[in-house]
């Protein structure tokens, strides 16, 4: 017998029997939608982390104040005066200190109640150096971005991002000239950042760049002016990454005068440090979630052997005819088999049609994100197959084992 | 050819083959048993299905083995056409010890050199009249042209050509029986067992179904034929009656002229 043969034997006796066959596909359908869509959603959440980490910029290093190992005694942590000074930026920023370091820029932030004329917006403000725009890969959609001479003399100018724009201004596209206002200081807007569309974090849109020297001297102030809440270093390439955090490390380290290394009153987070700890409770849930999936389709497969049991039971004397006609047993395994991976094969297609179904409903009705995952999608297909014939091996042997009389006489 | 296959067609060419001149012995008879008893076991129960028989049929014979109900002869039947293996004794096919043979081998026998024809019909529900047909053929590896090509003509044969599509529901009991007998032949095997093949059908039928027995006998294939109605068995050549697992009686091969049946017409 030929594998055609086989294949189409397989695939009209699963016809003949619609109703058991819909049935057993039943459970491997709900078993491939739940493996893709699980890992599907998984995935979309990491991306979407990602996707927020990247909009930092690339190969950047975060240095953040405090410290986060503690040791005997009282220290100053988060919260009150900072550690990191805008001193240490520009220690950062030299090629001498750090070589591996193309640019850093220290960055205060604050939410402030920005008002142009009679409207009034709460934005994030920050207060920056020009650094800031190479460092963060934003440029600007109109006028300039902030300059050093901005810095040196502490100006009244602001960067808005596109959406405050929308905000503060509605519809008027000449943003650039206007003044807003913040604690009666009036700023002139001088440039609107280009827009982040793949952002869906709306700080990334919606925010006010104003020169770290006017936030610190005319609208924020606060115990230390030289204290900055961050400093954003940027590696000159993403090979020179480690390098740069190495030196980052030691020249903030010296600078701070602190020997052990386990005292530091500071951090440093690169993105990928960062995105493991945002993505390490979704990596749970994904596991978890898929671990009930794989159980899912093992239920499906069960249903699968149960089905054929019932199959080989209800033919008996069908496999005592084709005995009877000349079948061979290995024949007759091989078309249980068959049988049984067709049921899992259109299951399981029919499970991944779910799942593409679902990856775009889902998406309709929450803000999850559904990443498909070609793997997962072959993956699963290949399980479920695998789970049709692996489930479907007892009841193929048990129809090939029959002696054709016993078969043929059964009722 | 795999040595399933090979043996299958050892087994198929010895009968069918004439005399063979190089052979300074006899043709072995086509079948051979030697006190063959098959005994089935139900828990400590032990029915004794068949005590020691022994017989032997010869090419081209037209044999009935008739007898009461539980007298064996359908045992003996399964036997002969290898569905069943005896407890005791010997049987050969062609010459070959078919306890020595194994089931993949003897699902090739059954394929090429044995035709079986049931009382119940046996044909597959949800295939149509020449599906079933060509379905040993299916076994047996011919190509999808050709086991058309061969069933439809199978099913001319039997008179049937216009019900080739027609799934056995839609066919009365006659029709299902020749379809079987179409299915039984379409390998062109040396024997043709048929059990009861009369048994569920009406008189037109049944002489429809004896008649097309005999013109297969007359082609030169052996027949042998199962039954316990006596007007049947008298069709035959040879008459072995069964009781109680034991041959009752019998004629001894060749007891009537070889195409004495042949030229006579069943009674309508």
């Amino acid at each position: 017998m030929t594998w055609r043969d086989t294949i189409r034997t397989a695939t009209e006796a699963v016809r003949t029997h619609r109703l058991r066959s819909a049935l057993t596909m039943l459970g491997i359908l709900i078993g491939i939608t739940a493996v893709v869509l699980t890992v599907g959603l998984g995935a979309g959440a990491k991306a979407k982390v990602q996707d927020q980490i990247n909009e930092l910029g690339t190969n950047v290093l975060v240095v953040s104040p405090g410290s986060s190992t503690s040791t005997s005694g009282t220290r100053g942590g988060f919260g009150s005066a900072s550690t990191l000074t805008r001193q240490d930026a520009a220690a950062l920023s030299s090629p001498v200190t750090a070589p591996d370091v193309q640019t850093a820029a220290p960055a205060s932030t604050t939410s402030a109640a920005l008002r142009a004329g009679s409207t009034n917006w709460t934005t994030t403000l920050t207060g920056t150096t020009p650094a800031w725009s190479e460092v963060r890969s934003r440029g600007v959609s109109t006028g300039r971005f902030i300059t050093a001479d901005d810095e040196a003399n502490a100006a009244p100018v602001v960067v808005l991002g596109p959406d405050t724009v929308t905000q503060l201004f509605g519809g008027n596209p000449n943003a650039v000239g206007q003044t807003v206002s913040y604690n009666g200081v009036s700023l002139q807007v001088v440039g609107v950042l280009d827009s982040l569309s793949s952002s869906e974090n709306a700080s990334n849109n919606d925010l006010a760049v104003v020169p770290l020297s006017a936030y610190q001297q005319r609208l924020v102030g606060g115990a230390n002016r030289n204290s900055v809440s961050s400093i954003y270093v940027k590696a000159r390439s993403s090979g020179r990454l480690s390098a740069a955090y190495q030196e980052a490390n030691a020249l903030l380290l010296n600078t701070h005068r602190v020997t052990n290394p386990r005292n530091a009153d500071f951090s440093i987070a690169t993105q990928q440090s960062i995105l493991q700890a945002a993505t390490s409770v979704d990596n749970t849930l994904t596991v978890m979630l898929a671990g009930i999936a794989v159980i899912a389709l093992l239920v499906g497969g069960i249903g699968v052997m149960n089905i054929m049991l019932v199959s080989v039971a209800e033919r008996t004397r069908e496999i005592g005819v084709r005995k009877a006609v000349g079948a061979r047993p290995g024949v007759i395994r091989r078309q249980f088999l068959v049988e049984a991976s067709v049921l899992g094969l259109a299951g399981g297609a029919l499970g991944l049609l779910a799942g593409l179904l679902g990856a775009v409903v889902i998406p309709l009705f929450s803000d999850s994100r559904v990443d498909l995952s070609l793997i997962a999608m072959v993956g699963s297909l290949a399980v479920a197959i695998a789970v049709g014939i692996a489930f479907g091996v007892y009841p193929a042997s048990r129809a090939a084992r029959l002696a054709p009389i016993d078969a043929l006489r059964s009722e | 050819m795999s040595p399933e296959a090979e043996a299958a067609t050892t087994l198929t060419a010895v009968p069918t083959a004439a005399a063979e001149p190089d052979e300074p012995r006899a043709a072995p008879p086509v079948i051979e048993l030697v006190d063959v008893g098959k005994v089935y076991k139900t828990g400590e129960l032990e029915v004794v299905a068949l005590q020691a028989v022994s017989l032997r049929i010869d090419e081209n014979e037209l044999l009935a083995i008739t007898g009461p109900s539980g007298s064996g002869k359908s045992t003996l039947m399964h036997i002969i056409g290898c569905l069943d293996v005896p407890t005791s004794g010997v049987y050969r096919l062609a010459g070959h010890d078919v306890q020595s043979l194994d089931e993949a081998v003897l699902a090739g026998v059954r394929n090429l050199a044995i035709g079986f024809v049931f009382q119940q019909f046996n044909l597959l529900p949800y295939l149509s009249a020449w599906r079933n047909i060509e379905l040993p053929l299916v076994y047996s590896g011919i190509p999808p042209d050709e086991r058309r090509a061969r069933a439809l003509a199978a099913l001319e044969r039997v008179g049937l050509s216009d019900r080739a599509d027609h799934r056995p529901g839609e066919l009365s009991g006659g029709q299902q029986q020749r379809v079987a007998i179409a299915r039984a032949v379409v390998t062109e095997p040396a024997l043709v067992l048929a059990d009861e093949p009369t048994g569920n059908l009406d008189s037109n039928s049944s002489a429809d179904v004896l008649r097309l027995l005999a013109e297969l006998n007359g082609e030169g294939r052996t027949i042998v034929i199962i039954t316990h109605e006596r007007d049947i068995a008298a069709l035959a050549r040879r008459i072995v009656t069964m009781r109680d697992g034991e041959i009752e009686a019998a004629n001894e091969p060749g007891a009537r002229p070889a195409r004495d049946l042949t030229m006579t017409e069943p009674t309508p």
